[in-house]
């Protein structure tokens, strides 16, 4: 059941380098379907993600790169097969790693800005009494200090989503999933967006993220993962997947044709 | 013609006397009207408590839990929302009454039985306008609260804190219903003077003695604390849709559709 690309050629596995799996936090799915209504969202998805960086998954509407994400993070388990983490102290369930996500449409509380970020360090364990200090050193980082009173789902898209990957990032996560974070925001908030990512990879966290956005891919990626229709059709560096596609759909995907 | 305009004066008289009789006792601070008042709102406000005791706790649990007969208990609780005073009444008269399994705690006509019956009638109402708001909250939040790790216990909380406002006006719409109620109250309090007499039902003695100043007097506290509960209750609703950012007054979830 090994994702197989319809022209035949295997994706290249991706082995974690010893030092890699000794820094950080590493993924691999085995054999991974998830059926809903009759229909499998996920077929057999097989891959084996570096302990290396910046993961980014690519593919059309519909492939099921937001449900594999959801698998990663453990908020959907799988119908068939297994996701296995991996870290300094061997393998381990999703849950067993400290995970943080930014979905796709996040739902901010109905909170000041502050509150939100003090709500996530309480989740994290923050004593209460370094909460506010902390969520002030978040809203500075995000270029939200300025709002820090206004009421979070007053701000906007750039902002709200620059919040909540704040939230994510105040639990102090080994790994961080992000669903399309650069969806539906001009180039200035994206900009600002990716410098939290880029910084949060630089400290070590292991960062997986959807995306649209092959420019993206190049500015933030090590790795890159093509799904289409629930299977896994290419792995590999996202530059040479993007500069030398190894299947026909990731060609035709990039090249902006419709794939059926 | 003549007729009539002679019979719309016999009527207006004592209605004007009446008025000015119960505008004299307003603002006089007439002992006994304010005596009545006070334990009407006594009675009511420990009736909300309780049904705030029951009713939001059990709405959460319904909100977030999936189990069976679930969708009976959602069935029930709505169908008590038309739940006819008299008959209340009638059910905690006989269960309080001497003869009845709790007569010996000998509480009938006290208000105590008042509260008892009003915390009855009110429950429903609490907990079902709850239940709705709590599950438009949790299909907001749900996910996000997943990522987050939390306890079933830790999301219930967290579902009564973000929709406090639109909770606020469940139970201003309990506590309307219970202070204008008049059959529960009557048949177990009995409506003696000075111990169990409430609003709704001095004026409706005081009517059917004729002593209209004092059902007059009583009528205008009682529809000045209905107008001040929509009042309070129509401002709440603008407060949370302000902090749910909406645009408008109507307090809905912001998203309205699940993106898998």
């Amino acid at each position: 059941m090994t994702a197989v690309p319809r022209d035949g050629t295997p994706p290249a596995p991706l082995q974690p380098t010893d030092s890699a799996a000794a820094r950080g936090f590493s993924a691999r799915l085995d054999a991974v379907s998830v059926v809903r209504g009759g229909r499998a969202i996920l077929d057999g998805a097989t891959t084996q993600l570096t302990g290396r960086g910046v993961t980014a998954l690519i593919g059309p509407n519909g492939s099921g790169k937001t449900t594999l994400l959801k698998l990663l993070n453990g908020l959907v388990a799988p119908d068939a097969g297994r996701v296995v983490w991996f870290g300094p102290d061997g393998e381990t369930s999703p849950l067993g790693v400290r995970q943080a996500m930014l979905l796709q449409q996040p739902a901010l509380l109905r909170r000041t800005a502050a509150a939100n970020l003090v709500f996530a360090a309480k989740r994290a364990g923050v004593p209460r009494s370094d909460r506010r200090s902390l969520a002030a050193r978040w809203l500075d980082k995000a270029g939200l200090s300025a709002l820090a009173e206004s009421p979070a789902r007053r701000l906007s898209g750039g902002e709200q989503r620059r919040l909540a990957l704040a939230r994510a990032l105040i639990l102090a996560p080994q790994a961080l999933i992000l669903d399309e974070p650069g969806a539906g925001l001009d180039p200035a908030a994206t900009r600002a967006l990716e410098a939290l990512i880029a910084d949060a990879a630089a400290s070590g966290v292991k960062v997986v993220f959807s995306t649209h956005d092959v420019g993206q891919v190049r500015r933030l990626a090590d790795e890159a993962l093509f799904l289409n229709a629930g299977r896994l059709e290419a792995a590999g560096l996202a530059r040479d997947l993007l500069d030398d596609p190894p299947v026909v759909s990731l060609a035709a995907f990039l090249k902006g044709d419709l794939l059926c | 013609m003549i007729l009539q305009d002679w019979d719309g004066a016999f009527a207006m008289t004592p209605f004007r006397d009446a008025f000015g009789e119960a505008v004299r006792l307003l603002a006089t601070g007439d002992e006994k009207l304010y005596e009545i008042v006070a334990l009407s709102l006594q009675v009511s406000l420990s009736a909300v408590v309780i049904a705030a005791l029951i009713g939001l706790p059990l709405a959460a649990l319904i909100a977030i839990a999936r189990f069976p007969g679930r969708g009976a208990v959602i069935a029930v609780m709505n169908a008590l929302l038309g739940l006819p005073p008299v008959v209340v009444g009638l059910v905690v008269y006989l269960t309080l009454s001497r003869a009845g399994p709790l007569g010996d705690l000998g509480l009938l006509f006290t208000p105590t039985a008042m509260v008892v019956a009003q915390s009855i009638l009110v429950t429903p109402i609490v907990a079902a306008i709850a239940h709705r708001t709590l599950e438009d909250f949790h299909a907001e939040y749900a996910e996000e609260f997943a990522c987050f790790r939390m306890s079933r216990l830790e999301i219930a909380w967290t579902l009564l804190v973000e929709a406090r406002l639109s909770l606020a006006t469940a139970l201003a719409a309990g506590f309307g219903r219970a202070v204008a109620e008049v059959g529960a109250v009557m048949i177990v309090g009995g409506n003696i003077d000075g111990v169990t007499r409430v609003m709704t039902t001095a004026i409706a003695l005081e009517t059917s003695k004729g002593d209209l100043a004092l059902a007059l007097g009583l009528g205008v506290v009682l529809l000045g604390i209905a107008l001040t509960i929509n009042a309070v209750a129509f401002a709440l609703r603008g407060l949370a849709a302000r902090h749910a950012g909406e645009v408008g007054s109507e307090a809905r979830p912001v998203r309205a559709g699940r993106v898998r």
